[in-house]
Formats: structure tokens, C-alpha cells, sequence
């Protein structure tokens, strides 16, 4: 039986992500965010609980579907939402928006906008680690999708090359944008592609974070002591549409609602009224979780704009052509 | 003569085509079912079917590679690229393979086929749903590329590229997507790649545009119209092989130039404009030649307004220009 603090902890923090996110389709609906909102609404448990089993000063690296991973790795919730409103207090000063979530401070190295991209990008990072010998493990996450794409086979080819100390985790959401698994890719089963990389793998539920945690567990303790990489295929679904402006009509209402059935957020909520949390206890938590984000919102709705001087030196050190 | 907005026409482009010539197939992330993320293939995988209207994994190197394939066993595919931005794992299939195939084989195999992208800035899309990377495929020798402003050139324009013998890349300004709005001829006719088209007719500075820009360079010039100087403007349509011609006649008339694009400036299609007219009409300018252009920065996601190169940044380069 887990500690009920662990437990408060990882169960206030998916409420956490999925209340922020609520607030931020609001938000994107009054026109205050725009451009590209991926939700990652139904998924938290698996972000919450894969990196409930890493160490603080491990490293995350992820998609653009990247806030609540970026929660879960520490970043505040105010630099998040400065961020989602193009803000310059946002973690890249209001010039990335919601794809770009960074945090150096917390080793999460960002949200990757461009699929696949970030994978071998990851295993650069594993590499630098078992370079220095600090037993870091890197955590690599991706969707579906990114399975078909250069940059999933060659970052994972290296890192099963160099034995390095990464964990692969696929979140198969069942659908890459508007199109099902079934129709783009040959296999059920992402994990299985390890095995053409000489590499563990295997596939679990994500609904339920202290499964996930568990199953993430052993392969991190694998890349730390064994600087043994691995590839994991952890199940779950988006319950809203791919970004904002996707109605999501390729899936029917009566799919979502079965998947809603599973809500992370109820199972979590089930293991602390079993550990004996009450009404009051539970209700205590739901308003701080109310008040965390109302202080979100209100934080990046009264921050400045990034100045136009920003652009230049965020861009590289210079000299600019006048 | 339909109204129609530049989504609209291009599909009925494609649907025509498609009719017209059982070689041609459309591939692409979401094309199929969904019908694309802008819409653009809705209504093609009803009519045409799955083997025609081809859903493809997220995987752009695949579908560009697997196009020239096709290409060079004689169908005629017409890709998607979902976003120009997301063509970069494409570019070595488009840089090493599409552009030389023609060379690399002596002239025996020619890999034809028109790789479809949205382009540009607008939509709040930041970094990776806005930029303009035109002069990267047009540095590259043995490809055309084509981005229309109008309905009535988008559909046209497509017919062509379809049928031209070469590779060839069709940007189509997503800003303008829909807001676009125009007649558009009915059934069968092509506007040529090559051509170039004066939108605005003037004799005090030539303007140099494309895509969602010419709508700005226009209302800068109706706005420069109040105070006396009178712009031409050049909508290119085809940004390679450029018309230099049509824009060489132009400068000679008016002695002043004024290039506007989205992209960085350093390295922009308006550097090599600049040149050309340079080389060919220098003894006429009568102004320095001025580029208002995006910034050496990536595209912001807050700052977008500022970024493009709108109106109220293109006109007071038609003022200063023509008062030199
Ligand atoms: C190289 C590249 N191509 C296309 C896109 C556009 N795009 C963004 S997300 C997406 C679908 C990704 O699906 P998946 O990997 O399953 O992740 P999910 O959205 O389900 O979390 C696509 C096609 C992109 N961002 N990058
Ligand atoms: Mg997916």
C-alpha cells in the first residue's frame, strides 16, 4: 500500500494539470491563447506517473502535447500559463507558446514541435550522462505517430548502440491526429519495434499512475544501473480533439465516453477515499488545486508582452544584419 | 464563373484533374478520410477511393520519397506536406533526389510530381506553423515553385503544375486560405508557371510580392495612392522560374523597387530579385532598392504582427522609395 502523502501528491497533481488545461481552452475560446492547443486531457496519469519514478535531477524530454509533463517535471504553473498567453514571463518568454515548454531548472528539456525530432535529441542527452557518470536517466516521450518517422528509429538505434541510459515511452493515444493507428502504422503494438533494436520492451495501461510508475520504475532503475535503454508503449487516450480547432469527428461520442469510464483522475481519486480520504479532505485538495490555478490565470493575464528587442538575442548571440 | 475561396478552388483543381487523368494520385498525412487539416482534399477519398487518395503514416521523408518513386514509375502523385513547416524531413528527398533525377539520369527519368504546402505566417501559429521557406527550394536547381494570391491563379496554377514536366513545389498561403475570396472559371484552364501578374498599375515604384503579402503591398498602395505616389505591383504567381521580364519592364518605368516577403531577409527570395534587377536595369534606378521582409529571427508566436511585414511597414518604403 502506497504512502497516502505520495499518493495526495501524484493525485493533486493530475488534478492540477487537468484544471490548468480546462482553464486554458476557456482561455483559447476568449481568443487570450492562440495558434495550436494540445491537450493532454485523459493522458495525465501517464506523465504524472512515469515521472513520479524518476529523480529530481533526471531528465525529461517530450512532444508538443507538453504541459502536463512539464507540471509534473516542476515548472510552475504561472511560467506555463505566461507561456500559453505569449507572455514574457512564460518558460520561453511568450515567443514559443504551448509547444515550448522548457525548464532548465528542473532538467525538462522541452516540448519539440516538429514529430521525432526530439528523439535522437534525447539519446544525446542519455549520452552526456553516462559521459559524466552522474546515473542520470533521461526520459524520452513521444506519441504514435512519431513511430513512423526518421527520428524515432535512429535516435533509438543509437541509444541501443551505445547501451545508453534512456526509457523510450510511447504514449499510444490510438490516433495521430485524424487518422487511427490501425491506418498508419503495421503493427498493434509499438513496443515490439525494441526488439529490431536489440532492446527491452513492452506494453502497459497508462489510466491507473501508480501502474505506470511501476512499470516506468523498472525501466529507469535498468537505464541507471545497467545503462540498459528500453521502449515502452504505455495505452491511452485524448478526450479532447488533437488540438483546439479539431472537432474530432473521427471518433464516435459513445468511443470517448468508454474511454471516460477510465478517467485518471477518478481512479486517482478512488485510491485516497480507499486510503480513507473524506468528502472535506478531498474537497480541501480541489481548492487548492482552484486557487493554484486561478493564480495561473491571473499571473499571465496581467504580465507584459515580450519587447521586440527580445527577438534578436533570443535568437543567437549575434551580430544581426542591420 | 463560382465564387469561391482558394481552399475551394484548389480542390476543384485537384477533383478536376484527378477525373481528367487516372495517374494522378494524392498522398498525405490526414488527406484521406479526414480530408486534411485545412480541408483542402475533402471530398477526394469518396469520390476517388483509397488507393488515390492515400493516407500516409506521419512520415515525410516516406511520402516524399515514396512520391518520387511513383513519379519515376510514370503515376503522377500530388503530395501533402501538412505544414511547409514539417517539410524539413522531406528536404534531403527533395534536394538529393527530386531536383537531380532528371540530371543524375541523363534526361531518362523524370521525377514530375507537385508537392502541395501551406506557407506563411498569420495564424498565430508560431514558430512551427508560419514560416516561408521558399528560397531554400528555389536555391535548388531543378525545381519550380509556384505561390498563388487569388483563387482563380491557385486553381489555374495547380492545373499547370500538374501537368508541367518538372517537379514542382505550390505554396499556398494559409492566411488567405479562406479570406481569399474570388471568381474562379469553371471546369479546364491553366495559368502558365513563368508568368507574373500586375495586380496594380503605377509609376512610381515598382512593388516586388506573393502569397498573403500582395494583399498587404496593395492596401499600402491604395494608402500611398492618397498621397501621391502611385505603386505598381507585381504579383510573381511563380516564384521560379521568376518572370524578370514582366518585372524588369516595371522598374524601367517606375526606377524604384520595393521586394516584400514573410521570410527572413537574410538570404530571402527578395536578396536574388534585387539582384536580378539590378544586373539588368541598373542604369534606371533611380532609388536604392529596399527589401521589407520578416526578421532574422525565428517567427515569434507573440510578436507575429510585428514580424510580418504588413501595410503599415510597406508603406512608408513606398514613400521613401519614391522620394529618393
Ligand atoms: C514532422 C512533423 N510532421 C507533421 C506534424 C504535424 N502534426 C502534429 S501532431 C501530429 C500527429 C501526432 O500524433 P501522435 O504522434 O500520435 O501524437 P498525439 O498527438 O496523439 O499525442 C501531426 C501530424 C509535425 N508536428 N511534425
Ligand atoms: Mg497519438
Amino acid at each position: 500500500m502506497a504512502d497516502s502523502n505520495v499518493l495526495e501528491r501524484l493525485y493533486r497533481q493530475m488534478l492540477l494539470i487537468r484544471r490548468l488545461e480546462e482553464e486554458a481552452a476557456r482561455a483559447y475560446a476568449q481568443g487570450k491563447i492562440g495558434g495550436f492547443l494540445h491537450l493532454y486531457i485523459g493522458q495525465e496519469a501517464v506523465g504524472v506517473g512515469a515521472i513520479a519514478a524518476l529523480q529530481p535531477d533526471d531528465y525529461v524530454v517530450t512532444t508538443y502535447r507538453d504541459h502536463g509533463i512539464a507540471i509534473a517535471k516542476g515548472m510552475s504553473p504561472r511560467a506555463m500559463m505566461a507561456e500559453l498567453y505569449g507572455k514574457v514571463t512564460g518558460c520561453s518568454k511568450g515567443l514559443g507558446g504551448s509547444m515550448h515548454m522548457f525548464d532548465a531548472e528542473h532538467h525538462m528539456l522541452g516540448g519539440h514541435g516538429i514529430i521525432g525530432a526530439h528523439i535522437p535529441l534525447a539519446a544525446g542527452a542519455a549520452f552526456a550522462s553516462k559521459y559524466r557518470k552522474d546515473k542520470r536517466v533521461t526520459l524520452c516521450f513521444f506519441g504514435d505517430g512519431a513511430a513512423s518517422i526518421q527520428g524515432f528509429h535512429e535516435g533509438i538505434s543509437l541509444a541501443a548502440l551505445w547501451k545508453l541510459p534512456i526509457v523510450f515511452v510511447c504514449e499510444n493515444n490510438e490516433y495521430s491526429m485524424g487518422t487511427p493507428l490501425s491506418r498508419t502504422i503495421s503493427v498493434d503494438d509499438i513496443s515490439k519495434k525494441a526488439a529490431g533494436y536489440g532492446i527491452p520492451g513492452w506494453q502497459f495501461r497508462g489510466e491507473d499512475f501508480e501502474e505506470v510508475q511501476a512499470q516506468i520504475g523498472k525501466a529507469v532503475a535498468q537505464a541507471r544501473e545497467t545503462s540498459m535503454p528500453s521502449l515502452l508503449e504505455v495505452r491511452t487516450y485524448r478526450y479532447r480533439g488533437h488540438s483546439m480547432s479539431d472537432p474530432g469527428k473521427y471518433r464516435t461520442p459513445e468511443e470517448v465516453e468508454e474511454h471516460k469510464k477510465k478517467d485518471p483522475i477518478a481512479i486517482g481519486k478512488q485510491k485516497l477515499v480507499t486510503a480513507g480520504y473524506d468528502e472535506a479532505k478531498l474537497k480541501g485538495i480541489a481548492e487548492s488545486v482552484e486557487a493554484e490555478v486561478a493564480d495561473a490565470i491571473r499571473f499571465a493575464e496581467e504580465s507584459p508582452e515580450p519587447e521586440l528587442s527580445l527577438l534578436e538575442p533570443t535568437t543567437y548571440d549575434g551580430p544581426f544584419a542591420s | 464563373m463560382t465564387q469561391m475561396n482558394m481552399v475551394q478552388a484548389i480542390t476543384d483543381a485537384l477533383r478536376l484533374e484527378m477525373r481528367r487523368d487516372p495517374r494522378v494520385v494524392v498522398l498525405g498525412e490526414d488527406v484521406g478520410k479526414v480530408g486534411g487539416v485545412f480541408r483542402v482534399t475533402q471530398g477526394l477519398y469518396d469520390e476517388f477511393g483509397e488507393d488515390r487518395v492515400i493516407d500516409t503514416p506521419l512520415s515525410e521523408g516516406g511520402i516524399i520519397g515514396a512520391a518520387i518513386g511513383m513519379a519515376l514509375y510514370g503515376l503522377v502523385p500530388v503530395p501533402e506536406i501538412q505544414f511547409s513547416d514539417f517539410i524539413f524531413p522531406a528536404y534531403d528527398q527533395i534536394v538529393s533526389e527530386l531536383a537531380k533525377m532528371r540530371y543524375r539520369s541523363g534526361g531518362e527519368y523524370v521525377s514530375k510530381l507537385v508537392i502541395r504546402t501551406p506557407v506563411g505566417g498569420g495564424i498565430r501559429g508560431g514558430l512551427y506553423h508560419s514560416q516561408s521557406p521558399e528560397s531554400l527550394f528555389i536555391h535548388v536547381s531543378g525545381l519550380k515553385v509556384v505561390c498563388p494570391s487569388t483563387p482563380e491563379d491557385a486553381k489555374g496554377l495547380l492545373l499547370s503544375a500538374i501537368r508541367d514536366p518538372d517537379p514542382v513545389l505550390f505554396f499556398e498561403p494559409k492566411r488567405i486560405y479562406r479570406a481569399s475570396k474570388g471568381d474562379v472559371p469553371e471546369g479546364d484552364y491553366t495559368v502558365p508557371i513563368g508568368k507574373a501578374r500586375i495586380a496594380r498599375e503605377g509609376d512610381d515604384v515598382t512593388v516586388l510580392a506573393w502569397g498573403a503579402m500582395l494583399y498587404e503591398a496593395m492596401a499600402a498602395a491604395e494608402q500611398a495612392s492618397e498621397q501621391g505616389v502611385e505603386a505598381e505591383i507585381v504579383d510573381l504567381r511563380t516564384l521560379w522560374p521568376v518572370d524578370i521580364d514582366t518585372i524588369v519592364e516595371s522598374v524601367k518605368k517606375t526606377g524604384r523597387v520595393v521586394v516584400v516577403h514573410e521570410a527572413p531577409r537574410t538570404c530571402g527570395f527578395g536578396a536574388e530579385l534585387v539582384s536580378l534587377v539590378t544586373e539588368r536595369a541598373f542604369l534606371h534606378l533611380e532609388a536604392p532598392p529596399v527589401r521589407v521582409t520578416g526578421f532574422d529571427t525565428p517567427f515569434p508566436y507573440t510578436l507575429e504582427m510585428d514580424y510580418l511585414p504588413l501595410a503599415h511597414r510597406i508603406l512608408p518604403a513606398l514613400l521613401e522609395t519614391a522620394k529618393f
